[in-house]
């Protein structure tokens, strides 16, 4: 059985619906699967009963035909969304042990359309990194190796996601992307990923790191997968203030890699001198496979793009810096009070205690850009150039409809190797990044290996409102890509 | 307008005070600001306290409409701009009563914007001594919890009820000049937000609390440096607060001293402010707009319906009573002062011309003095107010409408109206009861009459002698024969005919 877990969501939904295997044979197939993977530290918390019931759940409404648009599938969940009853830490030790008594809205929603939770996936710390080395219950390992057979970064922050999906451990899970933490590390590790438009999934219930970014989104093997799972995460929510009140497309039923009458810009900036060659040359092969699919390719220009990263780590830590102020050993979560401690030095304690170098980096960077003297100087300037990166968006779409990039401006890089130096840290995120603050979808599909066998991936950024354009170019790379590789067990 | 002449007269000459209020008031609604949870005062401690006001990780914070709506017709009711467009901001600071670790406020862009209050300096004539305070803005906000220091000998706890729930902040302008001025403002303030039921206006119970700023400067002079008073939660300590601070700041600039921008606080039992901490210790707030809300726009139809449902406020009421009831300007003041009065006048007065078959107009004088001395003496004796008055609106129309048509005479209606107050019947059952009836029988009062004036033969010689003052005498003897019961005119005309 164990072909099981190298099932697409849409084959486990098919699978069971038609009664081929039944749903029970893919929950165990898959609890299986994260017990021999616990070496990729991929998830913090494991719930196999929990994904047992809801296969069971399935199996007995089979017959019936009451199947609901996930029932079967075992997921995995992005320890960022508070789960009811389960422990929900954002990779943080100021949130260890941790259980809310409710459920987000996301999660919710993809329970309700009968999916399984195989588990809580590691991240990095408040979703603060792109390698998942800041995550409090230790990094996640990439299943990838190259010659060298370093343990190579996952990506992040949604780490766990993309080594669990890539290792099998999971078919399917959720992901969150304030900057690139679903598209990166789905990059590093050969899968697909999507962030949809701002407000498309409600951020209720979700650990925030910076408000105005973050986007709830969904992380698979095929382009196909993430319109399902979008589907059933995706929609309008009273609990949340940002939330766009729009219909929700049916996705999976839109799809089409026929571009005909598309044109695809290629924004000029996102070519930098000093672009790795291999990253150019698959950019260029996707550039052939859009004409393939019937697309016209113009270049654009986004002339603020180099502005883009400035911006985001001025607008990110100033939002973070606001939204962790909760965690302060009142309520909930850590609490560290020395003796004969008055307040503050417990809030000292806890936060010191609590948070890791990575998220207390970008708290001091928030407080800073907000304090009283440089708050013009860095957030008000940052403000204004993110209204212009969006503007440059808007110029774009009158030339054209979607934009490919490269999603990521390497490989995967080995655990360890840029933890030391943030700002390289920091450069991974430059061509997720500006989409991310103009609240456009996005998605980075795999477009091959490179010379030292580890997964590239590119990038299709559209218009607001426009998931199906995004997933439509995806699925034309994807069908031309033919990216079948995957990571050798080696654990 | 009237220009102040208070004055704080130090060693060096006159000091002119200048003040401004920061009010708090509390947004009356069913739910908090930013979540469903409810807002009962006096609630067990953390019974009221939604996942979004504890900050639970995920929590979003949703904006209530029905606050906004409450500050939108505060502000109309000043006549004060609203802004269609505004934004709420994220106050940074930390402290246990204070979940999220941010206040969500609005700095940049308030929901409401200038507006004005009359205030009136003279009780006895309200139209006597007016002066225009200019409001500066009307922001909404989220109030924190509450610490308790007295549970445990070395803990304090917190009590999360109050968390969340909307504040209006009222911004006024510098422009008073007297504590009697803050005073009347404030009261004024009280009246108009009790009007609009936007907030109860109960200062003891922390729903509406002052920030007192006061300066003082040589008059004429460039504005002096500002303290800032917290937290000051009534009209008398406000008074005292603005009385203290001022002299204390004329005692230290005239000893040489200069002013110190700081935050103070006030002591009800010493009526005076002590520093809690300067603008060196002030916090840093880093405000920024909160990314969880959009902007807050306003439809034009949501604007109309704030519109049409504000009441008549209290300056239109109190004209009316003069022009249009003709009540004296202090009888108007006084009934208008607050909106419940004025609710039971109104409802006394529409009872009244019903049951007499008259004009509100023509019954108005006689039911406001009925109302303001009668009524509030009686109640006062016992202690109570027009919120548990013994007899109702209803009731003393019926009351009324006796004296009206001349069945009791004033005198003995105080009589009935005692027992009212003590039997909770109505008048017409009293009077028929006890046979308070006024009687107008010629007969039976020109007797009374011949006997007063038989018994005192030497009295009625001194009046025939030019002792006029002898009348009144007379009248009360045969008021007295009649047991009170004899229409007074009757008995006017026939003691004139009988003495000739």
């Amino acid at each position: 059985m164990s072909d099981l877990t190298n099932l697409t969501v849409a084959e486990i939904r098919d699978g069971v619906a038609a009664g081929t295997f039944s749903a029970r044979e893919v929950a165990t197939a898959f609890n299986a699967e994260v017990e021999v993977g616990r070496k990729l530290n991929a998830y913090i918390v494991e719930t196999p009963e929990k994904a047992l019931e809801a296969a069971d759940v399935a199996d007995a409404v089979r017959k019936s035909g009451d199947l609901k648009p996930l029932s079967g599938v075992p997921l995995g969940m992005k320890d960022l969304f508070c789960t009811e009853g389960v422990q929900s830490t954002a990779a943080s030790h100021i949130l260890e042990g941790f259980t809310p008594t409710y459920e987000s809205t996301v999660s919710a929603r993809l329970w309700d359309a009968g999916a399984g939770m195989l588990g809580k996936l590691n991240l990095d710390q408040f979703a603060m990194g792109s390698s998942n080395e800041t995550s409090y219950f230790g990094n996640v390992v990439s299943p990838w190796r190259d010659a060298s057979g370093k343990d190579l970064a996952p990506g992040g922050s949604s780490g766990g996601s993309s080594a669990a999906i890539s290792a099998r451990l999971c078919p399917a899970a959720t992901g969150t992307d304030t900057g690139g933490s679903i598209r990166q590390p789905a990059a590093f590790t050969g899968i697909s990923g999507i962030k949809p438009t701002y407000g498309r999934c409600s951020r209720w219930g979700i650990v925030a790191f910076a408000s105005s970014l973050d986007q709830a989104g969904s992380m698979a093997r095929t382009v196909k997968d993430n319109a399902i799972l979008l589907e059933a995460m995706a929609g309008f929510d009273p609990k949340d203030a940002t939330s766009l009140d729009a219909p929700v497309p049916q996705w999976e039923a839109g799809l089409s890699s026929d571009l005909k009458g598309k044109t695809v810009g290629i924004p000029k900036e996102y070519r930098p001198d000093g672009l790795n060659p291999e990253i150019e040359a698959l950019w260029d092969k996707g550039i052939a496979w859009l004409k393939d699919a019937g697309a016209e390719v113009v270049e654009v220009s986004l002339p603020h793009t180099q502005y883009a990263l400035p911006t985001y780590y001025i607008i990110a830590p100033a939002e973070a810096s606001s939204n962790l102020a909760r965690y302060d050993g009142v309520r909930y979560g850590l609490r560290d009070l020395p003796d004969g401690a008055g307040l503050q030095d417990m809030y000292a304690a806890t936060r010191a205690a609590g948070f890791g170098d990575e998220v207390k980096r970008r708290i001091m960077i928030g407080t800073y850009v907000l304090s009283a003297g440089f708050y013009d100087a860095y957030y008000t300037q940052a403000c204004k150039v993110r209204a212009l990166i969006a503007r440059d968006f808007e110029a774009a779409w009158e030339k054209c409809d979607l934009l490919l990039t490269p999603t990521a401006p390497s490989a995967a890089f080995a655990l360890g190797e840029k933890q030391a130096d943030p700002l390289a840290m920091y450069l991974n995120d430059v061509f997720t990044v500006p989409a991310s603050l103009a609240g456009l979808p996005a998605m980075s599909v795999p477009g091959g290996l490179d010379s030292a066998g580890l997964p590239l991936g590119l990038q299709i950024i559209g218009k607001a409102l426009d998931e199906q354009g995004v997933l439509n170019a995806s699925l034309a790379l994807e069908e031309r890509a033919g990216f079948t590789a995957r990571p050798e067990k080696w654990w | 307008m009237t220009e102040s002449t208070y004055r704080i007269q130090g060693a060096t000459g006159d000091w002119e005070v200048v003040i401004g209020l920061e009010v708090h008031a509390q947004v009356m609604s069913e739910a908090k600001l930013f979540s469903g949870a409810a807002t009962a005062f006096g609630a067990e401690p953390n019974t009221q306290v939604s996942l979004v006001d504890a900050a639970m990780p995920g929590m979003l914070p949703v904006p209530n409409a029905e606050c906004i709506r409450q500050a939108v017709r505060t502000g109309m009711a000043i006549n004060a701009q609203i802004n269609k467009w505004s934004r709420f901001d994220r106050k940074n600071y930390f402290y246990a009563d204070l979940p999220q670790g941010y206040q969500i406020s609005q700095l940049y862009y308030p929901l409401v914007g200038e507006g004005e209050i009359e205030i009136s300096l003279d009780d006895k004539n309200p139209e006597a001594e007016v002066k225009t305070i200019g409001i500066e803005r009307i922001h909404v906000e989220q109030d924190a919890g509450k610490l308790m220091h007295d549970q445990h000998p070395t803990r304090s706890y917190v009590d999360l009820n109050r968390s969340g729930v909307a504040l209006m902040e009222i911004v006024s302008r510098p422009d008073m000049r007297s504590p009697a001025e803050a005073g009347a403002y404030l009261s004024k303030l009280r009246t108009i937000l009790r009007y609009v039921g936007s907030c109860d206006g109960n200062m003891d119970q922390g729903s509406m609390r002052a920030d007192v700023n006061v300066s003082v400067r040589k008059p004429g002079e460039e504005l002096g440096t500002r303290t800032e008073t917290k937290n000051v939660n009534s009209v008398r300590f406000v008074m005292q607060a603005i009385e203290h601070e001022a002299n204390r700041q004329v005692d230290v600039l005239e000893s040489g001293g200069k002013i110190v921008q700081e935050t103070r606080l006030f002591d009800p039992d010493t009526g005076s402010t002590r520093s809690m901490r300067s603008k060196e210790d002030a916090h840093d707030y880093r405000y920024f707009p909160d990314p969880d809300l959009l902007p807050l726009e306003l439809e034009d139809a949501f604007l109309e319906e704030c519109r049409a449902s504000l009441p008549e406020l209290p300056d239109a009421k109190r004209h009316r009573y003069e022009n249009d009831l003709g009540l004296s300007p202090y009888n108007a003041g006084v009934l208008t002062a607050e909106a419940e009065t004025a609710r039971w006048f109104e409802v006394l007065l529409s009872e009244s011309a019903a049951k007499q078959g008259k004009p509100e107009a023509d019954v108005a004088k006689a039911a406001a003095n009925w109302m303001l001395s009668e009524l509030f003496g009686a109640l006062n004796k016992l202690g109570k107010g027009l919120d548990d008055s013994p007899v109702s609106p209803q009731a003393g129309a019926e009351l009324l409408a006796l004296v009206g048509d001349g069945t009791i005479s004033g005198s003995i209606a105080k009589q009935v109206l005692e027992k009212m107050l003590e039997t909770g019947d109505g008048a017409e059952a009293i009077v028929e009861r006890e046979g308070l009836k006024q009687t107008s029988d010629t007969g039976a009062i020109e007797a009374a009459v011949a006997k007063v004036l038989a018994d005192n033969a030497d009295k009625v010689e001194q009046y025939k002698g030019g002792k006029e003052a002898l009348f009144g005498f007379f009248v009360g003897q045969t008021m007295k024969a009649m047991q009170g019961k004899a229409n007074p005119k009757v008995v006017n005309e026939l003691l004139k005919k009988a003495l000739g």
